[in-house]
């Protein structure tokens, strides 16, 4: 598993994107709420606001494996802005998959820059896990569909211009699911309060509230009740992304507890001295390296097609996503109560790290995801 | 319009910096390689000249094999096409020997409307390079600028020294170096970094530019470098002990000192 020269240049380049332009200012972002939409657009104009778009949409058509690269070196800087342009790139590259021409020329220029950035709208109150039981209803009348019901956790909202939001147009189940492309200021679209939460703080999370919120037909993503297939499509490219936030984030902070060790004395010796700590230090690093080798394996997978990409993927979300936290937890702990502290950036990172095992899909899920296969095949 | 920009790689400012032990020249393995950050703002500026009427940058550069990296990385900030100087005979080149090579090179292609380059590498620190080859290529200089621009035939420079500005200008085709001031240099886009691999790059030996392999390298410079220390640590500062009289400590330390 070598990584080409352009994988090579495209990680430097992001690392050193991330650290002018993120990490000096994430803890301030997290303890301010802030949501550093100018920051996105400098970060679109390397390319992250279409990684996957083709050039004439202003994107930069890379490749799953790239992606993976580029999302671990820019949660260097802030897991939480690394998080939240992977979704928006979930939902450019559904646009971009599913879309019709028309919809592809409208959307995704915009996108491209974060002028517009989008946002991932699945879950509700009474339906996470079990999506496919969601509630939002879509009625035709004439040339437009009306959109009714609640939108629950949903990244950017407010913010972000472009909403592409799931809702029932059929039966009950996974089956009787469409896409649709909202834009902000479309008649019967609000948002809740931004959610107070434990990390995740440099983006906004908030209820997506449709009350007869009225489209054109045109705004159909993909054919009618083929929706649940689109909202899955894109959960795999997601899956993987989240999990290099993870290792992103987890890399930042295992780099600060090196230096801790290296730095801090105690019981007469350094710490670094401590061949407790020392194997710890052996262990996160291994832990790290091993979940990276299947991230990477899973994201080659979707870059081949390959017909195990979705449950990889689902491997290695759970993997990062367990170990990231895992690592980042105890590289807090290396720092004794310094780590407690906002001021050193680990508490922060750990708070972001924790939402990774819960979102696109819990880890339990991909559990399900996984075995459910097994299962299947022995049988 | 066509532009040239001479780029150089050199040892990372971050990374420890030293001389080979054997002959006093750079050690180029001891630490990182990057390009020259003066010299991606000049790409930088040359960029900005080409987007805002239109034109081909060129990178020229002359290094040994690893040198591809900064040449690569002056592409992917969207340069055009590069001419890459490699021989092991030019090992140890002083500044004369350099700027005759380079003023080869650039010969090898359309004669340039604007040469631009850093004011002095971080490197070596001569900073004589554009001064050499604006005698060697007959071409006006327009040095230290902090400020470029191009009104049609003419380019404008804001020159900044210790000493104050100087605003300049001279009929194209001219020789700019920029200083540190001129601009902030644009990241690579990735589209820049994939399409990187897919320019030109020209490579060429001494003898490809005609040049004759006893003018250049180690053995022909007319300088030599005899001898290198490093700088000398920085000595520990001297403690006051706070008891309550920290501050009068102080002022009486910065008496003898004859400072207050
Ligand atoms: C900060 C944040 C941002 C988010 N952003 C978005 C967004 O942009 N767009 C969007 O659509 N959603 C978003 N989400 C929602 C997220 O995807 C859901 O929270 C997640 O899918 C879990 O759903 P739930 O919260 O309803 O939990 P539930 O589904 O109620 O699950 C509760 C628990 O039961 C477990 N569980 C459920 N079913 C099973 C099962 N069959 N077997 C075993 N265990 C099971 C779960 O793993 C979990 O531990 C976000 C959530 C958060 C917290
Ligand atoms: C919110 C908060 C409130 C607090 N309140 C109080 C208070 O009221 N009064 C008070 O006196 N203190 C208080 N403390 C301080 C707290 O008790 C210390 O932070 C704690 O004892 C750890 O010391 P340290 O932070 O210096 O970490 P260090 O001693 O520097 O330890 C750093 C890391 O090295 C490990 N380590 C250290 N030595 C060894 C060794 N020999 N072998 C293996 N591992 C080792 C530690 O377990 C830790 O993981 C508070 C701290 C916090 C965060």
């Amino acid at each position: 598993m070598r990584l080409s020269e352009e994988q090579r240049a495209l990680r430097d380049t992001t690392t050193e994107f991330a650290a002018e332009h993120l990490a000096p200012h994430a803890v301030e972002w997290d303890q301010t709420k802030h949501f550093p939409v100018e920051v996105l657009r400098k970060a679109a104009q390397l390319g992250l606001g279409g990684l996957y778009l083709p050039e004439k949409f202003g994107g930069a058509a890379l490749g799953r494996w790239d992606g993976t690269l580029v999302f671990e070196a820019l949660a260097g800087g802030c897991p939480s802005i690394a998080a939240y342009v992977s979704i928006h790139n979930m939902v450019a590259t559904m646009i971009d998959q599913f879309g019709d021409e028309a919809q592809r020329h409208r959307y995704l220029p915009g996108m491209s820059t974060m002028d517009s950035p989008g946002s991932y709208c699945l879950t509700e109150p009474d339906a996470g896990s079990d999506a496919g039981a969601l509630s939002t209803r879509a009625r035709r009348e004439g040339e437009h569909y009306v959109l009714d019901g609640f939108k629950q956790f949903i990244s950017g909202a407010g913010h972000s211009e472009v909403y592409v939001v799931f809702a029932r147009t059929g039966g009950p189940g996974p089956h009787g699911i469409s896409a649709f492309i909202l834009d902000r200021d479309t008649p019967g679209l609000s948002f809740g309060p931004n959610e107070h939460k434990m990390g995740w703080n440099a983006q906004p999370t908030r209820q997506v509230i449709l009350d007869s919120a009225r489209v054109p037909a045109a705004a159909l993503l993909g054919t009618e009740n083929g929706g649940f297939g689109i909202a899955m499509s894109a959960l795999d490219g997601g899956r993987l992304n989240i999990g290099a936030c993870s290792l992103g984030g987890a890399e930042a902070a295992l780099g600060m507890a090196v230096r801790h060790l290296s730095e801090r004395s105690a019981f007469g010796a350094r710490l670094s001295q401590a061949q407790a700590l020392q194997f710890r230090l052996a262990d996160m690093r291994t832990d790290l390296e091993a979940a990276r080798s299947l991230l990477w394996r899973a994201a080659t997978a979707l870059d081949q097609d390959a017909e195990e990409a979705t449950h990889l993927s689902a491997m290695a979300k759970r993997i990062c996503t367990d170990t990231g936290f895992e690592v980042a937890n105890q590289a807090l702990q290396l720092h004794g109560g310094y780590g407690y502290l906002a001021e050193y950036g680990l508490e922060k990172i750990v708070r972001d790290l924790r939402v990774h095992q819960i979102l696109e899909g819990t880890n339990e899920i991909m559990r399900v995801i996984i075995s459910r296969r097994m299962l299947a095949e022995a049988a | 319009m066509n532009i040239v920009v001479l780029v150089k790689q050199v040892p990372d400012t971050y990374s420890e910096r030293k001389l080979s032990d054997a002959d006093s020249t750079l050690d180029r393995d001891s630490a990182d390689a990057v390009l020259d950050e003066i010299n991606e703002k000049a790409v930088e500026q040359a960029l900005q000249i080409k987007e805002a009427g239109e034109g081909e940058v060129t990178v020229v550069c002359v290094g040994p094999d690893r040198a591809t990296d900064a040449i690569r990385k002056a592409l992917s900030m969207g340069a055009d096409k590069a001419v890459h100087v490699c021989d092991d005979a030019l090992h140890g080149s002083d500044v004369l020997a350099t700027a005759k090579v380079i003023a080869a090179a650039i010969g090898k292609g359309d004669a340039p409307d604007l040469v631009l380059a850093g004011n002095e590498a971080t490197d070596g620190g001569g900073g004589a390079i554009p001064a050499i080859l604006s005698e060697l290529l007959g071409l006006p200089q327009l040095t230290h600028a902090r400020e470029v621009s191009i009104e049609g035939q003419t380019v404008k420079a804001t020159r900044e020294t210790d000493e104050g500005l100087t605003y300049l200008e001279a009929n194209l085709p001219a020789i700019v170096s920029v200083a540190e001031k001129i601009n902030e240099p644009r990241y690579p886009s990735f589209k820049g970094i994939m399409a990187a691999k897919k320019k030109p790059v020209d490579t060429f030996t001494v003898a490809d530019l005609g040049v004759d392999a006893g003018e250049v390298g180690l053995g022909n410079a007319w300088s030599a470098v005899t001898e290198a220390a490093p700088k000398p640590p920085r000595a520990a500062g001297q403690k006051a002990e706070d008891e309550g009289d920290g501050g009068t400590k102080i002022a009486e330390y910065l008496v003898t000192q004859k400072l207050i």
